[in-house]
């Protein structure tokens, strides 16, 4: 048996339980800045035994790696590395650095690497409750303030329902075709005219789970909530890695067992790519909380991921390969911004607060410039070229419709996220920002020159998405 | 008349029901809903051990363990964050919980 396919998982779980040892026996003043450090190595860690290892199968079909799961889960460990560092300073200046936050999210990523990897229904679902229940405490985290535990009671009830319809889902695939594993799943449902209703029933329950955890409409209800009550680094943890691994995992389900199904199931897909690109784009317009704006800025662009999957060929899997690195990157450097929103050492979150940061902080509000212009689709920065290669996908399978769509949304997005660039620069100015630590600092420059010069070196990523969806389409 | 899978299957299926019903329609209290997010599981439990036995496959049973145990995580984690939103708003009124909508 080929257990050592499962490596980078064993290595996070073990130093997730020893971390949690050491932060409780060790009680320095600085227990929590440690474990955080330690938390980072052990992400470190993991990446470099996801780089170096092979592909296959293991634990009778259970666990799968190949290039598409190593190329998932290294993004997965680079958002959480980059939320890590942002929470170590924001946690100290909000007076909850306790050294739990960042066994928890170790553990959250675990369960997402092990969504990455899944190549049965069973291990699917454990890997996604072991990330939604560290989820559900981090969103809850800081405990004394009472928008972040209603974050967290909000977030618990609608994921426990999403994934409870999900788990019904799964009985049925389970039944109606008498297995859990996707290879053999794939061959019970190779004659589209043949799939007994019950196995169809069971895929679209699960297709709602996963739309649910990418929160696209009609299941993004939990989503301006969370992110506008939960503590920054969180809100930001919660964009990043949660959306790419469960993004991951719809593509590989789709793809894989039910790929046979696909066609059937287009339209189902096209139809939420759609609500998802225009309530992003629409209900974003009247926000005044700068993280309700993410919330739905994400739902938007989740859509625009969804056209990707919704072509079904490998320029579309692809394309969704490509666009998730890139938000992934612009949502950490405008996370980072917002991260640096606070005034007389209380934080700040409404959109006129920016107002004056062009002149009181022009580095920090460049960044954001080029996070609001990338997040728009302004060409020449990266979220024009997620898109681009996501449209392209689409009109080579004749999808115009979808395509003309998206770039409409996009115009009416750029609108709200033009208006944030004109407070910053053209409204009254207000008092400068408290200063921002180091920290967010290197994070907010990293990922904004990412942003910026995406198009100088756009090679390696895009080569390594190519060989992810040629493996993951076979 | 003998019991089959499609009685198994029935019930699953009303008490699945009745746990969606259970969190959309209640207006009282939010431990109400984390029974029926307990019914959900429980619906899929009965399902699951249905199926297995009909197929006559273990994999349906060893998941229903697995699904058990995530059950009971799951509930101690939501009955913790119940206790935390006590402490700060004294309320556990379902109604009362929309500090942020829109």
């Amino acid at each position: 048996m080929n257990w050592q396919l499962a490596w980078p998982e064993i290595a996070l779980a073990v130093c997730g339980m020893a971390i949690l040892i050491f932060g409780v026996l060790w009680k320095g003043r600085s227990n929590a800045f440690a474990c955080s450090m330690l938390t980072a190595g052990a992400f470190l860690l993991a990446a470099l035994l996801v780089l170096s290892q092979g592909g296959g199968l293991g634990y009778n079909g259970l666990f799968v790696v190949d290039p598409f799961s190593s190329y998932l889960k290294l993004l997965i460990l680079a958002g959480a590395a980059l939320s890590l560092i942002l929470s170590v300073d924001w946690n100290e200046r909000e007076g909850f650095q306790r050294f739990e936050f960042p066994v928890l999210m170790l553990f959250s990523v675990t369960g997402m690497m092990v969504m990455a990897s899944a190549s049965n229904l069973m291990t699917l679902y454990m890997g996604l409750e072991l990330q939604s229940l560290a989820l559900y405490v981090l969103a809850a985290f800081n405990r004394d303030d009472a928008r972040s535990s209603e974050a967290g009671l909000k977030y618990f009830v609608l994921s426990a329902l999403a994934s409870g319809l999900l788990l019904y889902g799964i009985s049925l695939c389970y039944g109606f075709s008498g297995t859990m594993n996707f290879a053999d799943l794939a061959k019970a449902a190779a004659n589209p005219a043949g799939v007994s209703p019950g196995l169809i029933v069971g895929i679209v329950f699960v297709l709602v789970g996963l739309a649910f955890k990418i929160s696209a409409v009609p299941f993004h209800m939990w989503t301006p909530d969370v992110y506008e009550g939960a503590p920054t680094p969180v809100t930001l943890f919660f964009a990043t890695s949660p959306k790419v691994a469960a993004m991951g995992l719809l593509l590989r389900v789709m793809v894989g067992p039910f790929g046979h199904l696909l066609p059937q199931l287009q339209s189902l897909i096209v139809l939420i790519s759609i609500a998802s690109m225009v309530l992003g784009a629409l209900a974003a317009i009247g926000q005044t909380n700068i993280k309700r704006l993410m919330a739905y800025s994400s739902i938007g662009h989740m859509g625009y991921a969804l056209i990707g999957l919704a072509a079904g060929t490998t320029e579309g899997i692809r394309g969704v390969l490509i666009y998730l690195v890139i938000y992934v990157f612009m949502t950490v450097a405008t996370f980072a911004g917002i991260g640096a929103m606070r005034r007389n050492g209380r934080t700040i979150e409404k959109i006129s607060d920016l107002a004056g940061l062009g002149r009181n902080d022009p580095m920090l509000a460049l960044i954001l410039v080029i996070c609001m212009f990338s997040l728009a689709g302004i060409p020449l920065l990266s979220g024009f070229f997620a898109k681009l290669y996501i449209f392209l996908a689409a009109v080579q399978v004749g999808m115009w419709t979808l395509a003309v769509i998206g770039v409409l949304t996009s115009v009416i997005g750029a609108f709200y996220y033009i208006r944030v660039i004109k407070v910053m620069y053209f409204d009254q100015p207000e008092a400068p920002f408290d200063r921002r630590p180091a920290s967010l600092s290197f994070v907010a420059v990293a990922a904004g020159l990412f942003t910026t010069f995406f198009f100088v070196f756009p090679a390696p990523i895009i080569g390594a998405a190519q060989v992810a969806a040629k493996a993951l389409l076979g | 008349m003998a019991v089959g899978l499609t009685h198994y299957l029935v019930v699953a299926a009303i008490l699945l029901v009745l746990g969606v019903f259970g969190i959309f329609l209640n207006r009282k209290n939010v431990i109400v809903i984390l029974m029926s997010v307990e019914l959900i599981l429980l619906s899929v439990n009965l399902n699951l051990v249905a199926f297995s036995a009909a197929l006559g496959d273990l994999a349906g049973q060893v998941f229903a363990l697995f699904v058990l145990t995530v059950a009971a995580a799951e509930a101690a984690i939501g009955l913790a964050i119940v206790v935390v939103y006590f402490r700060n708003r004294s309320t556990i009124q379902v109604e009362d919980v929309t500090l942020m909508r829109g």
